[in-house]
């Protein structure tokens, strides 16, 4: 293993100093870069703390039984709930996912399998493509589907975050379908299998707990995007289950509530806020804790 | 001791075994064409949709600064000039943050420190945005009327009354939200240092900063720019958090303390009332601004990150 070479001018310019400048004044040269690091975490940290904790006490306070089980009131009317968002949000993003995960994981499979100028392509597109506004997917959504149908639907919703999860499941699918070691594969192939056999009977199943953490992923970034819904899933006051229609979802709540001048509105932004933190917590937490487990396994 | 594949069969099962692992190929490459496909129908699709307005406004749509859907007069130059400068705002908060916290984490903190805050700066990333915004407007919002704008007035470059919302208030919450992005991609390069180069500088009887700054530092450079740049695509593109928070003023900003409006909040507001002629084609044509920017910063990121990964496969 070679060394990553220093260059020429900071070996002159580390002599000069150790020369010329005391060892007094690096070493406190050195306890202002560290302070001064130190202090950086610590700007660093005290946003986190304060919207976690904040979201917690505001969100805290306005959960109760009827929040999570009752539609939303009018402005100006106390008390109200998520139900239709809650429900909104589970259709949406189940969708989403059943039409995106498979998709992906398969579209992983081949980046894992073969190499080639297609296979570097759709790479490097994907890498890309994981930074693209949401938005922008949101008005593709609003392009091909709500525009045709003349109506707002959480369908189109549902492919606007699919879109959106595509390009996280495929690359952490494929860095998941790498780990499985090569012998795994050659064994399959060495006994004359075919090779769609091999991946699906060997490779997939040793690399499950992997294909799950890219899935858990996706869905924990989809699941709190609200920039793609606006302008396909729209929202809703009412309860929904047509994914023909305009439906309510929990990012949604928590624009539309949160820029509303009524204090109640506002607080039922704050709980549907802490409802999605713990949604997405919950979703990350688990993917790493898969994600370790199966490192673990491979050693 | 290797034995041909398919040894002891006969010569028609062994076609039917190459046939079919053929017909596997073939199927998921069809599967990647389909993917590329989606993402390019993503391009084209806001590209004609459009068009409409960008033909009715002509070049004068990126360079006009008049923003009027009444006279279906359409100018985004307040929006670009907008979007660029909460960004700006952001990457110049964000990284020395950034990376000083990154260093920390990876030179100085013990490690039963460094991971659990590690994590904590990484949950910050999948915090939805829209939970960034509602805090930027309830909590952070009045803090900044009341106590950090008043004195900032007083400067000529934020002249104005103190809204609260508006350019400077956008940029901290975008600022809040890149920090992960470039605390993670920082440490993580910081860690994949050989320890050979940090043992170079303390052999000539460097310091612990001075190993940092000669030694590691250096050689990460590229990657840190490629992990900004990365930060930088997501601050362009971020609408949720700046529609809350960015005061919706369609004027290129005067003031640090302006309200203003960035393309994705300026989509986000107007999309659904857009019923004037070419107003919601207007639109797209601003997503189709965002999009060429985003494409053009992502791209360069990745090329950035990819070279720093080359590199080290073939150095490390």
């Amino acid at each position: 293993m070679s060394v990553i070479p220093l260059a020429l001018p900071d070996r002159r310019a580390l002599i000069r100093e150790a020369s010329v400048a005391s060892r007094r004044r690096r070493t406190v040269a050195g306890l202002v870069a560290a302070s001064l690091c130190v202090v950086a975490l610590l700007v660093a940290l005290v946003p986190i703390v304060w919207i976690i904790v904040y979201t917690i006490s505001q969100g805290i306070a306005a959960w109760s039984v009827d929040f999570f089980t009752k539609l939303p009131h009018p402005a100006g009317i106390p008390g109200g709930g998520i139900a239709n968002a809650l429900v909104g949000s589970l259709i949406i993003d189940g969708l989403a996912a059943l039409m995106a995960l498979p998709v992906g994981i398969l579209a992983a499979l081949f980046l894992a399998e073969f190499s080639g100028r297609l296979a570097g392509t759709v790479r490097f597109v994907m890498d890309v493509a994981a930074g693209l506004p949401a938005i922008t997917i949101g008005l593709f959504a609003y392009a091909v589907i709500v525009v045709p149908q003349h109506h707002f639907s959480a369908f189109s919703a549902s492919v606007a975050l699919g879109v959106l999860m595509l390009p996280i499941v495929i690359r952490a699918g494929e860095g998941a379908l790498r780990t499985v070691p090569n012998d795994l594969w050659e064994a399959g192939l060495a006994l004359g299998v075919r090779r769609a056999r091999v991946a699906r009977s060997i490779v997939i199943p040793t690399a499950i707990p992997g294909l799950v953490t890219a899935s858990l992923l996706a869905i924990s970034r989809a699941v709190g995007e609200a920039a793609p819904l606006l302008f396909t899933a729209i929202g809703s006051q009412v309860f929904s289950t047509s994914v023909g229609g305009a439906m309510a979802s929990l990012p949604l709540v928590v624009y539309q509530n949160g820029i509303q001048a009524y204090p109640d509105l506002q607080q039922n932004a704050w709980g549907t806020a802490l409802t999605l933190l713990v949604l997405v917590v919950v979703l990350n937490v688990s993917a790493r804790l898969l994600a370790r487990r199966m490192r673990r396994h491979a050693r | 001791m290797s034995l041909p594949v398919g040894v002891g069969r006969s010569a028609g099962a062994l076609r039917r075994l190459r046939l079919g692992d053929r017909a596997y190929r073939r199927a998921l490459q069809a599967l990647g064409l389909v993917v590329l496909g989606i993402f390019a129908a993503v391009g084209v699709s806001l590209f004609v949709q459009a068009w409409p307005a960008l033909v009715h406004s002509g070049p004068g749509f990126v360079t006009g600064t008049t923003w009027d859907p009444n006279k279906a007069i359409y100018g985004v130059l307040p929006f670009i000039v907008g979007t660029l400068l909460t960004s700006a705002i952001a990457l110049v908060l964000a990284i020395p943050i950034g990376i000083g916290a990154a260093i920390f984490l990876s030179e100085y903190a013990p490690r039963r420190i460094a991971a659990p805050l590690g994590v904590l700066v990484e949950l910050l990333a999948a915090v939805p945005s829209v939970v960034y915004g509602l805090w930027g407007l309830l909590v952070l919002a009045p803090i900044f009327v009341s106590t950090v704008e008043p004195p900032l007035t007083q400067l000529p470059f934020a002249r104005g009354p103190a809204l609260g919302v508006g350019l400077l208030l956008a940029g901290v919450i975008l600022a809040v939200m890149i920090l992960p992005t470039i605390t993670a991609v920082t440490r993580d390069l910081m860690s994949s240092v050989p320890a050979a180069t940090r043992e170079a500088v303390y052999g000539l009887g460097g310091t612990r900063w001075q190993v940092v700054r000669r030694a590691v530092l250096p050689s990460v450079r590229v990657g840190i720019i490629g992990g900004v740049v990365l930060a930088l695509g997501r601050a362009l593109g971020e609408t949720m958090a700046v529609t809350f928070v960015i005061g919706n003023s369609n004027q290129i900003p005067r003031s640090l303390l302006a309200p203003t409006q960035t393309l994705a909040s300026l989509i986000a507001n107007e999309f659904t009332e857009a019923t004037e002629p070419f107003h919601a084609s207007a639109l797209l044509s601003a997503a189709v601004v965002l999009l060429v920017i985003a494409l053009l910063v992502n791209t360069l990121a990745r090329l950035l990150v990819w070279s720093v990964s080359r590199e080290m496969r073939e150095t490390g």
